[in-house]
């Protein structure tokens, strides 16, 4: 096995072209090797590329670099993007935030990645790029199963483009405690009030992170609407149940399917109470 | 492979390295370092923290072959003599039972402190949720961590 250390994105492309897995924070890969789960016939380290570590606002955008860590996001993207930031603080531990990546999480394409929820909730765009060239999904097209994503074998997520919030962005993430879980359900929610807007994602209750496309739309006509001075009750309710309806729940070792779609629906309730009541976008 | 990188302050190198290999492996069994512990291997409990320039990562999951060129800090390093006000600071509140996790405690704790002086109780708990005890239940370690802060430290 070989041990790649490309020093820019050119060389990493040539190398990645000859079939290296890449490697970033190593905190989803190491595991697999250390219990000879997997064994690449290379690898490619990527945390000496500048081009991945950087993030920048572009065409009014923000453009993410594939290797920018959870410790970063937290320190750097709390005005912009708090949905991401919420759901950064809940992965791992210190040690974990530390080394893991957004790059890392999307490649790595589990349902119950935590970054994927706020990401697809605002409506994010995954950058591949090979020698081939340049292309951006959306990220619903990017996740085609668990564990399995548009990513080709010469691609590397180059970074992720994301609008900033343009109002509240919440998450929330349920698990047996307040670190180190894998989610057992999560929801993240991003609303955008001047252009009656709704993002809803919700993750480890199918195959992929999901968006909760009808409940969406039915918030976008309470939008529509309210005065905002109110939440009213029966509204609350009705988007619970339709983002429990969305779940594609499965029964497994962390949870059963209906306690999944029950604890979802309670996620639901409480984010958007939270979101509704946040004045910071008023 | 070869690699060479700084630890506890001194250039160390080693050769014959698998790529896949880790950095505790390194630590542990090429360089004699003891200190970081390994037991799950999956980064779940802490016991093997160091420091890699400046920032706590589990060593079980760092390709060792990252740390090329780069500084690491272990638990024996922390104290050029003797021991370091925080491990002394454990000693006194009994927040050392079997030991194991220990200096993965300690450098998450020394971690914590030098970004953050003057933890509250909560920031100690977010800041140690990586580091797994089976024996004391934690309310030791966490006084250790706040008298270490204070410098209430006998
Ligand atoms: C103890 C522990 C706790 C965890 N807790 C959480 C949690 O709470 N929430 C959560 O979501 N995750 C969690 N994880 C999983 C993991 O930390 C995240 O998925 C992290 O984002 C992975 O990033 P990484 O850079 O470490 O990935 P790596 O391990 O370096 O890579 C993961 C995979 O992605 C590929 N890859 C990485 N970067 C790229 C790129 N730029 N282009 C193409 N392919 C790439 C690699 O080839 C590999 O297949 C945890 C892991 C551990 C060990």
């Amino acid at each position: 096995m070989e041990f790649w250390q490309p020093q820019s994105l050119t060389e990493a492309l040539e190398i990645r072209e000859q079939g290296a897995e890449p490697v970033a924070g190593g905190t989803d890969l190491m595991v697999d090797l250390n219990f000879d789960r997997r064994r690449p016939k290379a690898l490619l380290d990527l945390s000496q590329l500048p081009e991945l570590r950087e993030w920048d606002r572009v065409d009014g955008w923000l453009r993410l670099g594939a290797a920018l860590t959870y410790t970063r996001a937290i320190a750097e993207l709390g005005g912009l993007l708090p949905g991401l930031v919420l759901a950064s603080r809940t992965v791992g531990s210190p040690q974990i935030r530390n080394r893991g990546t957004l790059g890392g999480n999307l490649a790595t394409a589990s349902p119950a990645g935590d970054a994927l929820p706020p990401l697809m909730a605002a409506g994010a765009e995954v950058e591949l790029v090979s020698r081939r060239g340049t292309r951006r999904l959306p990220l619903p097209a990017f996740l085609l199963g668990p564990k399995r994503s548009a990513l080709a074998d010469d691609e590397l997520v180059a970074a992720v483009w994301v609008p900033p919030a343009r109002g509240p962005q919440q998450f929330a993430k349920v698990g047996p405690r307040n670190a180190m879980v894998i989610a057992v359900c999560s929801l993240a929610l991003d609303l955008d009030p001047e252009r009656r807007r709704v993002g809803c994602a919700i993750g480890s209750v199918g195959p992929t992170v999901l968006r909760a496309t009808e409940a969406e739309r039915f918030l976008e006509g309470t939008l529509e609407e309210s005065d905002w001075a109110a939440l009213p009750a029966a509204a609350q309710g009705r988007f619970g149940e339709l983002v429990a309806a969305a779940a594609r729940p499965i029964d497994d070792l962390r949870g059963s399917a209906a306690y999944r779609r029950h604890a979802l629906s309670v996620l639901a309730r409480r984010c958007l109470a939270w979101a509704w009541t946040d004045g910071s976008w008023a | 492979m070869r690699l060479e990188l700084r630890v506890n302050g001194e250039i160390r190198s080693a050769e014959g390295l698998w790529s896949g290999e880790s950095l505790l492996y390194v630590l542990r069994e090429r360089l004699g370092l003891m200190g970081a512990k390994n037991a799950c291997e999956q980064g779940e409990c802490g016991s093997c923290s160091v420091l890699l320039d400046g920032e706590l990562v589990c060593a079980c999951l760092v390709p060792a072959l990252q740390a090329q060129g780069r500084e690491v800090l272990t638990v024996e390093g922390l104290a050029p003599q003797g021991l370091h006000p925080i491990q002394e600071a454990f000693l006194a509140a009994g927040a050392v039972q079997c030991g194991f996790c220990t200096p993965g405690l300690v450098m998450a704790a020394y971690d914590l402190l030098r970004r953050h002086p003057r933890p509250s109780e909560a920031d100690v708990r977010e800041a140690l949720a990586g580091n797994l005890c089976r024996c004391t239940g934690y309310t030791k370690v966490v006084s250790a961590v706040l008298a270490a802060a204070e410098g209430a430290v006998p």
